[in-house]
């Protein structure tokens, strides 16, 4: 008190107004402003696609749309339900052989390896294969798998789509399984050895069940990836306008339609209707992707409980 | 400087010793945490090591049920004997060295699993075949946690309070029916009254298993432990940092009412760490 008194006495009362056209409130709001426009920028393309998508493709959504095959070039009636079924089987595919491998191999980067020049190229290799433009996974595939033709003498097929998604896949799951795992704390693992539970067991019935909803995510983030790839495709599943005999092992072996190739073949063709069908390819294709990575987030907020 | 004074034990047989130190010395790396220690622990009594920080008490601790193993530069000369047993020999399996030498953490660390669970993860994992219900309420009774847990066993061992969830970790430790219980600092995230249950529970553990017990609060050396060993840690000339070593080791009384070095005299008078 006798401060501000003797400060008043001296007769200055100090000025802390706000001075808008002082040169650093200026240039302040002036940046803020640019900082605003450049995020209105960014987001602008998300939006303006989605809603687009969603105009033209939501349109024309129908329940013929859903359950019947492509028509033929010149028809005007049909759907898109073969290639809805095909980018599912292909996606599940991908998910069966990158699941295991990821989710392997992030358990010996976290948990086995020790720092090794091993482990270090490991993830070194997963940064780059998680780098490398999708086309290279496809042009891989294209060559080990559909010109040798390994698959019991079959060249394009469902099982090598599945392959070359899965090659884009397994660097995320790796590296969500290395993450999770790394942030169960040490001291839960050291309890297991405590009581004498090995390594093995400690993994299979601690650490693992700790970083599952981690790891969960990962894989779903990965599929919704590797879902939605159309270059990897093209020359490995092909494309099919038929529904794929799923009920006998013939299927997978045989080329298949997906949503991706959908849109790429039917985008450009002459033909009004199937045009329209490509938009309404991407509209689900879209939905599809949407909801798995709700469904990602849904599961990480399970973690944070 | 190292003085091994355990005249009962040399004397009678050597069924009553646990655990026998013979000339260990524990390094990370090149750097030598603590060296040449001589100590036979006796069964069925409670040790405590106590000595300041950084002199490689906890280190010495973890020698003793290969906890150490983890580290990865850590290696140690000389040798543990159990029961005549070398645990660092070439064909010992330190998963079975554990099952043997359970252990309680400084941080309680219960699994995110139900505290039945907590208790029946190590006894199923060591293949016990008897009752599990009641194996589970004799280990939490011993334990003396009983009787806050015995009304939610199928709620998760992370819903309890630090202290209920350290003595959740003795008594899971207790379940596999161990030899013996390292225990590093059990208390010393813990409230007094939580510390007073787990040293009440320590006295009647001290019936059934042999406890070494690594603290930093003397009095609890004290009221808990029968033998203790006083640990220091001093620099040598050529080396890096500080040297660990054993100063002393006897009785808990002789040790804090008339030690025979002048280190432990200054230590448990609080003249210094």
């Amino acid at each position: 008190m006798t401060q501000t008194l003797t400060h008043n006495q001296a007769g200055s009362v100090p000025d802390l107004s706000y001075k808008p056209f002082q040169r650093r409130n200026i240039s302040s709001g002036a940046l803020s402003f640019l900082a605003a426009l450049f995020a209105v920028i960014a987001v602008l393309p998300l939006i303006l696609v989605l809603g687009y998508v969603l105009i033209q493709g939501g349109s024309k959504i129908s329940l013929a749309l859903l359950t019947q095959l492509p028509p033929p070039p010149g028809l005007e009636e049909g759907g898109i339900a073969n290639a809805i079924v095909g980018t599912l089987v292909v996606s599940a595919i991908a998910a069966l052989i990158a699941v295991p491998v990821g989710v392997g191999g992030g358990i010996f980067l976290a948990e086995y390896s020790r720092s090794g020049w091993f482990a270090q190229f490991i993830r070194f290799g997963t940064n780059v294969l998680a780098g490398v433009p999708s086309i290279i996974a496809g042009v891989f595939i294209y060559g080990t798998i559909v010109t040798s033709r390994i698959l019991f003498g079959n060249a394009y097929s469902a099982v090598a789509g599945g392959a070359a998604l899965a090659v884009l896949m397994i660097p995320t799951v790796i590296k969500t399984t290395d993450e999770g795992l790394k942030l169960v704390p040490d001291d839960l693992r050291r309890g297991a050895l405590g009581v004498g539970a090995s390594r093995f067991i400690t993994i299979v019935r601690i650490t693992l069940p700790a970083a599952l909803t981690p790891i969960a995510t990962g894989v779903v983030l990965g599929i919704a990836r590797a879902a939605g790839e159309t270059a990897p495709l093209i020359f490995t599943a092909l494309f099919s306008p038929f529904w794929s005999d799923l009920l006998t092992p013939e299927g997978i072996f045989a080329p298949i339609a997906t949503l991706s190739v959908m849109i790429y073949n039917f985008a450009i063709m002459p033909y009004e209707f199937h045009n329209e069908l490509a938009w309404a390819a991407s509209f689900v294709l879209v939905v599809m992707i949407l909801a798995l990575n709700l469904f990602s987030r849904w599961l990480a907020r399970i973690a944070a409980k | 400087m190292t003085i091994l004074q355990q005249p009962q034990a040399t004397e009678s047989h050597n069924e009553d010793v646990a655990l026998s130190l013979q000339n260990v010395t524990i390094s990370y790396g090149n750097f030598e945490a603590v060296k040449n220690v001589y100590c036979e622990i006796p069964r069925g009594k409670v040790t405590a090591f106590i000595g300041p920080s950084g002199c490689g008490k906890s280190t010495v601790l973890r020698s003793l049920n290969r906890m150490n193993d983890l580290i990865e530069s850590c290696s140690l000369r000389g040798s543990i004997l159990f029961g005549g047993v070398d645990l660092y020999g070439p064909r010992i399996d330190p998963v079975e060295v554990r099952r043997r030498i359970g252990m309680v953490f400084q941080q309680p660390n219960p699994f995110p699993k139900s505290i039945y669970d907590n208790i029946a993860f190590g006894a199923r994992i060591n293949g016990y075949a008897g009752d599990m219900d009641e194996l589970v309420e004799r280990s939490l009774r011993q334990a003396a946690v009983w009787d806050e847990c015995k009304d939610k066993l199928n709620e998760s061992g992370c819903s309890l309070s630090g202290g209920q969830q350290q003595r959740l970790c003795i008594a899971r430790t207790i379940a596999i029916q161990p030899e013996v219980i390292l225990m590093d600092e059990p208390c010393s995230a813990l409230d007094p009254i939580s510390t007073l249950k787990i040293e009440e529970t320590m006295h009647e553990l001290k019936k059934s298993f042999t406890i070494v017990i690594v603290t930093h609060n003397m009095q609890q050396a004290v009221r808990v432990s029968d033998m203790t060993a006083f640990y220091n840690a001093e620099a040598v000339e050529g080396g890096t940092g500080k040297v660990g070593y054993l100063v002393e080791f006897n009785d808990t009384d002789k040790i804090f009412n008339a030690p025979q070095q002048q280190a432990t005299q200054d230590y448990v008078s609080g003249r210094f760490g």
